[in-house]
Formats: structure tokens, sequence, C-alpha cells
């Protein structure tokens, strides 16, 4: 176990990445993440890491040569941010239906347009029905820690499927925070040797990769993997607890804060929930029965542990970093209903759309928000299902 | 769904990702239906000079002894390929409708048919 050290969050992922030693990395600079992709090349131009590092001419290929070499064999990993991730679209869906377990931080930004390189979660959110499974963390610590373990799950037998491991952009990926690194050893004793199930260099098992998949078996494919995020279930919880033993540091599929006596919660990503944890410690010293839950894992999305987790509360928040454009709420309110359309209890939700391009949410918006809940408690009545926070009219 | 394909293997048989792990089974895989016109090989006009076999892109021009005896039409997609380029206009595209051959027979009576 290593000492504590001041890192941002570009360079807790890069650390992170060095001491994986992946086989490939194909990369793309691109705000805020090119940090991350920067320092890793500086170790590959050191020789502290063994990786073949692909310098390609956009993210499409970045995302097509780390295919090409997780296809190979390899361990291969990328990293991006918002039009990045919307360059790679064709080849990320490739990637989750080729069973390819690559691990890539995403270091979210708002998409364009208007253009913008602020933190929100819309490049994220854009990708969360391409079959990869995507983790979030508040901090740079979680950033870190998840990328470790990503690696575990992705290549977990009964998973094979790519993990996205985000982190917010600026806010954390900007700031200096101190982290514990593991040691490296401890890193490369809990990742273990690669040991491809497949592999398009290895002559004793010939294998094809992507051919033509017709109306007789594209079905039977899609349904495969929906099996491996099935597992992906479980696996995520034996992972995180080896990781617990090794570490002390607790992860599931979310962060339960002062959740069990609560009647008002919200329910969020990322870095945020880190301010609303403070605004729970301020309106409990108020005596005002408040919660959170700071999801972790986004794909899959875990049912049956959120149902149980919100069977008390009375009325709930759900804080999106992301619109759907749906005209009926955010990309995480649309999922807790669906959780919870069929649960029959009298639970109530509001959903805010936050932070938009960036757009600040502090410890004062917070409170208010969990105080717009409280009265809706009291007196039952939701005024406004979708909210637009922080916006000026 | 179509008997076809309900007699396929099911989700939990199959390898996953659409990978496929055997070497060469795309022989098992009869593209011949595909076809709406098929190539007639001559076997007096052909000079052995085995273009066609070279051009072929299903490896659908069968050959033994270094000479060609025919066409594989369990793979031939009918693209023509073969007859535009013969030199010796032995090869010759007719239309399926006017072929009485039953596409599951691999093999044809070639002399038969360039009557």
């Amino acid at each position: 176990m290593s000492e504590q050290i001041a890192l941002t969050g570009n360079e807790a992922l890069a650390l992170a990445m060095k001491q994986i030693n992946p086989d490939v990395v194909a990369a793309y600079p691109i705000t805020p993440q090119t940090e991350v992709v920067q320092l890793f090349s500086q170790f590959v131009a050191d020789g502290v890491v063994d990786t073949e590092f692909v310098t390609v001419e956009s993210e499409h290929s970045a995302m097509s040569a780390t295919v090409g070499a997780s296809a190979g064999g390899a361990r291969a990993m990328t990293a991006t941010s918002a039009n990045g991730l919307a360059l790679m679209w064709e080849i990320v869906y490739i990637a989750a239906s080729t069973r390819l377990p690559i691990v890539m931080p995403v270091v979210n930004r708002a998409l364009s347009g208007p253009i913008n390189i602020h933190c929100d979660h819309s490049d994220a959110m854009g990708a969360r029905d391409s079959g990869w499974l995507q983790l979030f963390g508040e901090n740079a610590q979680a950033a870190y820690d998840n990328v470790i373990q990503a690696l575990r799950i992705a290549e977990h037998r009964d998973v094979m499927l790519p993990v996205m491991v985000n982190m917010d952009g600026f806010i954390i990926s900007h700031a200096v925070e101190n982290i514990k690194p593991l040691a490296d050893q401890d890193i490369r004793d809990f990742i273990g040797e690669y040991q491809p199930a497949y592999s398009l260099l290895d002559p004793d098992q010939t294998t094809t990769y992507g051919p033509l998949d017709l109306q007789d078996f594209y079905f039977e494919h899609k349904r495969q993997q929906v099996d491996g995020l099935e597992h992906a279930l479980e696996v995520v919880l034996d992972i995180g607890r080896e990781f617990y033993q090794l570490t002390g540091r607790d992860y599931g599929y979310f962060e339960k804060y002062r959740l069990d006596d609560a009647e008002i919660a919200l329910i969020g990503l990322a870095s945020t929930m880190g301010t609303a944890r403070e605004a729970v410690n301020n309106l409990r010293k108020e005596g005002i029965k408040a919660g959170l839950i700071n999801l972790r894992l986004f794909r899959p999305f875990p049912v049956q542990a959120l149902r149980e987790a919100l069977q008390d509360i009375k009325v709930l928040g759900v804080m999106d970093r992301a619109d759907t454009f749906s005209l009926n709420g955010g990309p995480l309110f649309g999922e807790i209903r669906n959780t919870l359309f069929d649960f029959g209890n009298k639970l109530k939700i509001v959903n805010y759309i936050y932070g938009l391009g960036g757009r600040d949410i502090n410890l004062s918006d917070l409170e208010g928000i969990f105080r717009q809940l409280l009265e809706v408690k009291e007196n039952g009545k939701v005024k406004q299902l979708v909210n637009y926070y922080g916006v000026r009219e | 769904m179509s008997k076809e394909d309900n007699a396929k293997k099911g989700w939990r048989d199959i390898p996953i990702g659409g990978l496929i792990t055997e070497s060469g089974n795309a022989e098992k895989y009869h593209t011949g239906s595909w076809r709406i016109k098929r190539p007639l090989w001559s076997r007096e006009k052909c000079i052995q000079c085995l273009f066609c076999w070279a051009y072929c892109p299903d490896l659908a021009i069968e050959v033994e002894d270094g000479l060609v005896i025919g066409v594989d039409y369990a793979h031939c997609k009918g693209c023509g390929i073969c007859a535009n380029q013969c030199p010796a206009q032995a090869l010759e595209m007719i239309s399926e409708d006017k072929s009485d051959v039953n596409d599951d027979k691999a093999e044809v009576d070639h002399e038969k048919k360039t009557e």
C-alpha cells in the first residue's frame, strides 16, 4: 500500500494506466481528457511501461485500433471525452458486440453544440445503449479505483464486455486531490497476467472476428450481450469485495449515505454527489431526514438493489447532468421511474436536470433542492416533474 | 420465426460475439442460392489457362490435377468475373430462369447444359 499523494484526476487516471501497463494504447487527444494520454505517452517514451502506443489521426481510429489490438489478444485501452466519444461511435458498439474487454476512461464533457469543453454527462449518456458497462466515480480516487476494477470486470469470462470509466471533466480531471494509489505489485497481483479468451494471432485456435451476422444469428448474439451484463451484476460486487480486501475502500453498485432512516433523498452521479453529501449533513443538523444514493453503476442498471434501497423513501430527487430531449426527463430519471413503476410504493419522484455545459451547482443549490423535496413530502404534490435547475429564465 | 431459423442453435450454444472459431467453415455456407445468373463452362472451348480459377472471389472454379473440371454451384454467387475475363469464351453467363439445374445439387452435368 502506497502513501497518500496529491494528483489531478487526469494524473490519477494516467497513473492507473501506467500501473496496469497495458499491451496497447491507441488514443487521440481531446479536452479535458488530453492530459491522460499525454502523460501516458510520456511513460511510454520514458520506457517505464511496455505499452505499444499508437498515435492515430482520430478517435474513430483510436477505437478501431483498440478493437484490433484487443481482438489480437492484447490488453488494450484508450481514453476520450465528449466529441471524441461521438466520433468513435460506430466502433464503440462494435467493441461491445465483439465482446472485447476494453477499458476506456471517459472524462465527461458536454457534447457540442454549442461548443463547450466543460462537464456534463451528455457524452456518456449518449453511449448508454452501446452495450458497454458504465461506471461513474465521485472523485479522482474513485476514478483511479474504478479503472483498476474495470479491467477485472471486463476480462471476467462471464462478462467479456468493455467498460467505460467516467470521471467529471475539469471539476475532477483538473483539480488536485489527495489520493491513495496502490503499490505497483499490488495492482499486478490484482489484475494478473492477461489471458485472452480468443486471439486473432493464435494459430492453435483460429478465430474469425466480425463476420456478417444476418437474420438467423444476430439476435442470438445480442441476447448473449444481455447475458454478459446480467453476469456483470454479480462480478461487479465480487471484484468490489476483492478490492475492499486489498484497499479497505468499499465499492458496489452505489453508495448509500444516511439513507436508512431518510424520508427525502437524492440520487445522482459523480462529483455533484460529494457536494450533496455535505448538504445532507447540514440538513440533518436541522433534523431533516435527508439521505442520498451516489450511483456508481449505470450500465447495467442495478434495478433490484435500488428498489430495496429506496423502499422507505417518501420523496426522491433524481439528478441528471444530461437531457434526453424526450420532454419526459433525463436519462437517470427514466431509469429510476422504470425501476420503481411496478414497485407499488407511494414514492414521489422529481427530476432535476442541472449543470449542463459545466454550469456550477453548489452546496446552497443542493440544500435548496432538498428543501423542495421536503415541500413535496409535506404537501404531497409534485408541482413540476421535470425541472431545469440553474437555468436563467 | 421461419422453420429454418427455428432449427438453428440458440444463444447459449454458439460462440460469443459472432466469432467463428473453426477454420474454413465458409464451405458449409452455400451461397449458390444468391445467384441470378450462372456460368456455363465449355470443356471444348476451355484452353486451361486457369485465369477463372485465379479470378473467382469464391473459390468456386473446380480444379483437379491442375485442370478446370467445372463450377461449384453450391458456392458460385454468379458474379460473372470468370466469364468476363475468360480469353477463350469458354464461360457463358445464362439466366437462372432459363436453367433447369437444381440449386441444391453441387454437381451438374456441364456437358448437357452447354448443348
